[in-house]
């Protein structure tokens, strides 16, 4: 038994249920919401130490041998990915403390943060296809829900485009794995990886694979298939907003990461193509896309779209280091997209508005907000010595050792289009004075515990924000550690016999042998 | 059996993908509950079609005898409607806020977040 690999699902569940018990308490929400993603936090670091040390973790669910149980499975990627959901966990968490208002928490908003984290923690631990749908949806309907709290007009109009794009991802999804059982009779990852080399039609492997890049891609928000995301994602209360930026589309890239690597290893010089340029399209519209925009949210929105472009350009690359290059991106992208939208919520308490065109003068009034924003502004645009400039420096060499030229020559232009929209912002937020027709009436209040209307804890807010600056700052101090960590990953992804062996144990001998004599297969016709 | 399941599940994604195209909010729920019930008859056509023979096992044996019906597709169904069920009533709980809302069922009357 290794309970540390369970645990990062079980717990979120746990503080949600326990949330849900405290349903009039306010209080009592917001206390279980700190201290339950602070337990996510040390349970996250544990199984990073046991993956640390092994290599690979794994539990097999209710007892049940793989393949035929459900197979929860720790490698070093789904490890990190679990440690950086409970910083952002942790991070909103206290976020919301202060930015989110009691017309949202009456309605349940902490323990619907609690199941998207549950979603999200289960869908990077999970080696069996079908119950990585089911976390899918866990993590969906959560997000559905937390995108319309509110209900105002705007959120509705995007909850529809959102909810409609993601439910249309979810059966594709689901049609892909209904075909692919039909061909393997397994869901088990490792058990499928194993059938998949020797499946009879070949030809429908890479229809597979194609049908898992587009139900990935829809929630990844890759080019073509982004456009809910620009259409919903600024809509929502701000640490929906930026825990939606943080985690959401990560998911998608991580479950293309997994199955690229593990089951349509074959398939890539068919598909390699089309991650490679449908990457580079991502980049490119994303950035033009900002660079239209006057919002401040929607601005950081397109730059999510952006951003997917590279991590998923270093899956498309594939080499060891264009994938270790591909998950420092996804690191890098979590730490400060989230940032960016928690100062964009500062901003808006401070001057009462997202629009560019109706703030300024924050460098003045608030130096060291001023020096967050640039710190994570200008790591997302990947100047060094921040943490987006090795992101992008490890991608683009992997590029250029991969001969794909042109792809890293767009690569590159794509990180100065990058930095106009963030000097765009800076300029406006931050440098020019603030325009005379905002008279920055509305700071906004909001009930305290004794019913009197209060000023709300701006240092609850500016807290998160300074530690994950920081944390930007830190990934570029301790890049050449952090790029051993990711070299790790880059090898064990693409020496996926590391991974089934740990799922599957000694019966992947068995499996095998079953395999070569295909008549004593299967029981079923 | 199965080709003539096959020929009825593309028909229900033909209509399906139809209905979503249009333009009423309405239409593109019924759309969708129509999608997700296609993809779980096509997850039970899959693994093939055994009429008559439950995966039980005989008492003092341990497998069950000849060929029986796989029984895995059938619990993933299962689960996949529980899942469509859920969703689909949220969606239709959003698409009647939606219509208080906007006070049109028209989605080209709904481009106010769109960039």
């Amino acid at each position: 038994m290794r309970p540390e690999v369970a645990l990062p699902v079980l717990l979120p569940l746990l503080s949600g249920a326990i949330s849900l018990l405290f349903w009039r308490s306010r209080p009592m929400q917001r206390f279980t919401a700190v201290a339950g993603n602070l337990a996510l936090m040390v349970v996250s670091l544990w199984l990073f130490t046991s993956v640390y040390q092994e290599g690979y973790v794994t539990i097999q669910m209710g007892g049940w041998e793989a393949p035929y149980g459900i197979t929860l499975v720790a490698d070093m990627l789904s490890a990190v990915m679990i440690v950086l959901t409970a910083l952002i966990g942790l991070v909103i968490a206290v976020y919301s403390l202060a930015s989110t208002g009691p017309d949202h928490e009456k309605f349940g908003y902490y323990p619907l943060m609690h199941l998207l984290l549950a979603g999200v923690s289960g869908a990077f631990l999970t080696g069996d296809i079908f119950n990585l749908y089911v976390w899918f949806e866990v993590m969906l309907v959560a997000s559905f829900a937390l995108l319309i709290l509110g209900g105002e007009k705007a959120q509705m109009e995007g909850a529809i485009k959102y909810v409609t794009l993601n439910l249309l991802a979810s059966v594709i999804f689901l049609t892909a794995i209904g075909l692919l059982y039909g061909m393997v009779g397994t869901l088990n990852m490792a058990d499928i990886a194993l059938r998949l080399h020797e499946a009879e039609h070949q030809g429908m492997v890479e229809v597979l694979a194609v049908m898992f890049m587009v139900a990935f891609g829809i929630k990844a928000a890759a080019f073509p298939l982004f456009f809910w995301l620009p259409a919903s994602y600024h809509t929502p209360p701000v640490a929906v907003s930026a825990l939606f930026a943080g985690l959401l589309t990560k998911v998608g890239v991580y479950s293309l990461f997994r199955v690229f690597t593990l089951m349509f290893d074959d398939t890539m010089d068919y598909t390699q193509d089309l991650l490679i340029w449908g990457a580079t399209l991502t980049m490119v519209t994303g950035v033009l896309g900002a660079a239209a925009q006057y919002e401040f949210r929607r601005i950081l929105s397109f730059h999510i779209v952006s951003q997917i472009g590279y991590m998923i350009l270093g899956l498309a690359l594939y080499t060891p280091l264009a994938i270790a290059g591909g998950v420092f991106a996804i690191m890098h992208n979590i730490v400060v997209k989230t940032n960016l939208f928690l100062i964009s919520g500062i901003t808006r308490r401070l001057q009462g508005t997202y629009q560019l065109k109706k703030m300024g003068g924050l460098y003045k009034e608030r130096p060291w907000l001023a020096v967050a924003f640039f710190l994570s502004a200008f790591s997302l645009a990947g100047i060094p010595p921040l943490s987006g400039f090795f992101a992008k420096f490890v991608i683009v060499r992997a590029g250029i050792e991969a001969e794909a030229y042109v792809v890293t020559g767009i690569a590159l232009a794509v990180g100065f289009m990058t930095l106009y929209s963030m000097v765009k912002i800076w300029n406006e937020v931050f440098w020019k004075s603030l325009p005379e027709d905002n008279l920055v009436p509305e700071r906004e209040t909001v009930v305290g515990d004794d019913g009197r209307m209060v000023k709300p804890n701006l240092w609850l807010m500016t807290l998160p924000v300074g530690v994950l600056a920081a944390m930007s700052l830190l990934i570029g101090v301790f890049a050449e550690p952090l790029m051993g960590l990711m070299n790790t990953i880059g090898e064990q992804l693409l020496n996926p016999q590391g991974y089934i062996e740990a799922v599957l144990g000694d019966n992947v001998d068995v499996i095998e042998a079953l395999i070569e004599t295909p008549a004593s297969e299967e029981v079923s016709p | 059996m199965e080709p003539l399941m096959a020929v009825a599940i593309g028909f229900m994604y033909a209509a399906a993908i139809f209905l979503m195209l249009r333009r009423s909010i309405v239409k593109l729920v019924i759309g969708l509950m129509l999608l997700t019930n296609a993809a779980n008859l096509l997850i039970f056509t899959s693994a093939g079609m055994t009429r008559g023979a439950p995966p039980l096992i005989p008492e003092g044996m341990l497998a069950p005898e000849g060929v029986v019906a796989d029984p895995l597709p059938q619990a993933v169904v299962l689960t996949a409607i529980v899942i469509a069920f859920g969703v689909l009533a949220f969606a239709v709980v959003l698409i009647r806020r939606a219509y208080e809302i906007v006070k049109a069922d028209d989605l080209d009357k709904m481009k106010d977040t769109d960039t």
